[in-house]
């Protein structure tokens, strides 16, 4: 390819840190930069040159892609296994290269997402480190989604309680301008020791018993906030502790669809495709240790969730969980989204007041009708 | 012992291997009603609304048979080879069917043709299930694999019969549970033979060169159902004069597929029609009509 490379990829929340960090690691004397940043125009964009009924991380993909070429890439990576997703590839490229660009697309989905695909690519765009630095790199970048993830998953449970609004996504902002900026797994300590030391030192005013939720779905939609309308932060604001496993870490090595099946409680028999079969292990999981309430979110049509649907359906009944599911697609309005999340954390507010109530004086607070099934749950 | 199949999804690909298998081991097979009205409405009652229709369709053809027999067929359909599946939607419809409906009961099997006599293996289980012994089993789904072999080569053979008649052929790029149900397609296919087309169906062109000429419009897809409908189509663009892409409301891998056809198929008039379950006929009728006459005006054109 004449000149110099600059090589870009889309936005799925923010482990462009981390990918920025592996590729100029990779690609020394290339131009590596992610996607802009998502704007209302990245929604319109992708939109405009989707297919109507595809799924929204298409659009979302795809309107990085355009912005990225108006930026002046000229190599575009994208990855991609189940479902759809292993298919977004090849009419992307299609899509981009009917627009009139001129790129570079490289696909490392399904079969090719392996490591030694990966490799001979990365020779073929010029890779000049050796075999072992490759290597190095490669692990760095594992140890930073590592670090990133667990951080991660603290901010969830503990953001809704903190003092002084703000603290942890200030001490994150550190954490992955320091991962992007890592040369070594040196570096990489160092800045999960500190966030992990200054995360430990934000003033908590957490409550002994507080409202719990899980949230289970689609890979995109729970791990780019842009495309859930920050649904994790506006519980935070409510005083509500969020757990979600789904990360990069569990995709990569977390999830074992034959384990998942039997965990899901005989509510599926086999696995439905993605993290359907997640979704429900993981939910039922949620509701044995007692959460207030489940969020199940999905992109418009996504089949894997929708195939998990009647089955959580189901467990909600079962359990007396309440499970709200949103479904997202790039005309989602964000105020249709936020009334629907206040209701949900009032409504399981007042249940747990209840069922609070009904703990201190027997015989109260039976208006729900979830004592009963919370019982019948327990004896499956 | 009476087994119900449901007249939807997959149905219209192997109804001849369940109805023989089934009989051939003494029971006595029904299958639901062609789909009405009636039935559309229980699937879409009993399904979320981004389901996609023929999820719908299949549920509503569940619902019509609850009662009506000892046994409902369900089965699963995963894999079609190495690197080929089928839409994640196969994999989940045992579940759903579970799930949505806790009193009906299931029999079913898991397929994964990639392994050896995997389909073999699922069908005497299902009879074994039933109370036979397993080489009744064994001897009833031989029986039925060469009577479900016999039945696709005759379609085929039928079909090509036609391409000695006269008047404008169009190719039908369809899943045949979309194109042969009797609310939802059947009508689109009578109103091209009441403009004097003759259809030609995707799933009555033969299997395997369709699967094998997939790859010339896409290099990567590895749903099995729609390389059979989109590699009809550079096997058949020598014979017919258009083709007709029909998608149902939201099909999650013709959104994608149908949309790299649309963009890479060149030499073909192609147009693409999607069905929902609000769908009027008049909407329908003048896209046909429209698309019939594209194609009697470029025969025309080229004729003289």
């Amino acid at each position: 390819m004449p000149g110099k490379i600059s090589i870009s990829f889309p936005h799925m929340g923010d482990y462009s840190a981390v990918f920025t960090q592996v590729l100029r690691h990779m690609f020394p004397q290339a131009r590596v930069f992610p996607a802009p940043p998502m704007t209302q125009r990245t929604v319109e964009l992708g939109g405009r040159h989707s297919p109507d009924f595809v799924c929204s991380p298409f659009k979302f993909n795809l309107g990085n892609y355009i912005e990225a070429l108006e930026e002046g890439a000229n190599v575009l990576f994208q990855t991609g296994l189940g479902c759809r997703y292993g298919y977004y590839g090849e009419l992307q490229e299609q899509i981009l290269r009917d627009l009139g660009y001129q790129f570079r697309f490289v696909c490392l989905s399904r079969d090719r997402a392996n490591p030694q695909y990966v490799y001979q690519t990365f020779r073929e765009l010029g890779c000049p480190l050796s075999t072992p630095k490759m290597i190095e790199a490669g692990l760095l970048a594992l140890a930073s989604i590592r670090v990133m993830d667990r951080y991660d998953y603290f901010m969830r449970e503990n953001a809704g309680f903190e003092t002084v609004p703000g603290s942890f996504e200030g001490v994150r902002r550190q954490l992955l301008r320091e991962i992007e900026a890592a040369d070594g797994f040196g570096d990489l300590l160092e800045a999960g020791t500190r966030s992990r030391r200054a995360a430990a030192g934000i003033r908590l005013d957490r409550p002994e018993n507080p409202l719990r939720v899980g949230i289970v779905g689609d890979l995109y939609t729970l791990m780019e906030p842009f495309s859930n309308f920050y649904v994790e932060r506006q519980l935070a604001k409510d005083g509500i502790a969020v757990s979600r496993k789904m990360s990069v870490w569990f995709l990569m090595f977390g999830q074992n669809h034959r384990r998942a099946v039997k965990k899901s409680g005989r509510y599926l028999h086999h696995t439905v495709g993605a993290n359907g079969v997640d979704s429900v292990a993981q939910s039922l999981s949620y509701a044995r240790q007692g959460y207030d309430g489940i969020i199940h979110m999905k992109s418009f049509g996504c089949i894997p969730e929708l195939n998990a649907t009647p089955a959580l359906l189901n467990l909600s009944r079962h359990w007396g969980i309440p499970i709200l599911d949103l479904s997202f697609d790039s005309h989602t309005s964000e105020t249709g989204v936020q009334t629907r999340l206040e209701a949900f954390s009032d409504m399981i507010r007042m249940k747990k007041e209840e069922e609070d109530a009904a703990k201190r004086e027997p015989g109260r607070g039976r208006g729900f009708g979830v004592h009963q099934g919370r019982r019948a749950g327990q004896q499956r | 012992m009476t087994i119900g199949l449901p007249r939807a999804l997959l149905y219209y690909r192997y109804q001849h291997l369940w109805n023989t298998f089934f009989t051939e081991l003494g029971c006595r097979t029904i299958t639901s009603p062609e789909t009405s009205q009636e039935i559309l409405s229980q699937g879409i009652a009993r399904s979320g609304g981004e389901c996609c229709l023929p999820e719908k369709l299949f549920l509503g053809h569940v619902h019509s048979l609850i009662g009506r027999c000892d046994f409902i067929l369900v089965p699963r359909f995963k894999t079609a080879g190495k690197n080929t599946e089928f839409c994640v939607r196969f994999w989940g419809i045992p579940d759903i069917v579970r799930n949505s409906f806790p009193e009906a009961p299931l029999i079913g099997y898991s397929l994964q043709e990639q392994i050896r006599g995997n389909e073999r293996q699922g069908f005497v289980r299902m009879g074994q299930f039933l109370g036979y012994s397993s080489a009744q089993s064994l001897r009833a789904y031989r029986m039925a694999a060469e009577e479900q072999r016999r039945q696709d080569e005759l379609a085929v053979l039928r079909q090509q019969e036609l391409f000695s008649t006269e008047g404008l052929k169009i190719l039908i790029a369809s899943q045949p549970y979309l194109i042969h149900d009797a609310y939802v397609g059947r009508p689109l296919v009578r109103m091209l033979r009441e403009q004097g087309g003759t259809p030609v169906f995707a799933d009555r062109c033969e299997r395997s060169s369709c699967r094998a000429f997939a790859g010339s419009i896409s290099s990567d897809l590895y749903w099995v159902l729609n390389q059979e409908v989109i590699g009809a189509i550079p096997l058949m663009k020598e014979k017919v004069d258009g083709a007709l892409l029909i998608t149902a409301f939201p099909c999650g891998t013709d959104s994608i597929v149908n949309e790299l056809v649309l963009r890479r198929v060149r030499d073909l008039p192609i147009t693409q029609i999607v069905l929902d379950e609000q769908q009027g006929e008049a909407g329908l009728r003048t896209r046909v009509e429209c698309f019939m006459d594209i194609l009697s005006e470029r025969k025309r054109a080229h004729a003289g």
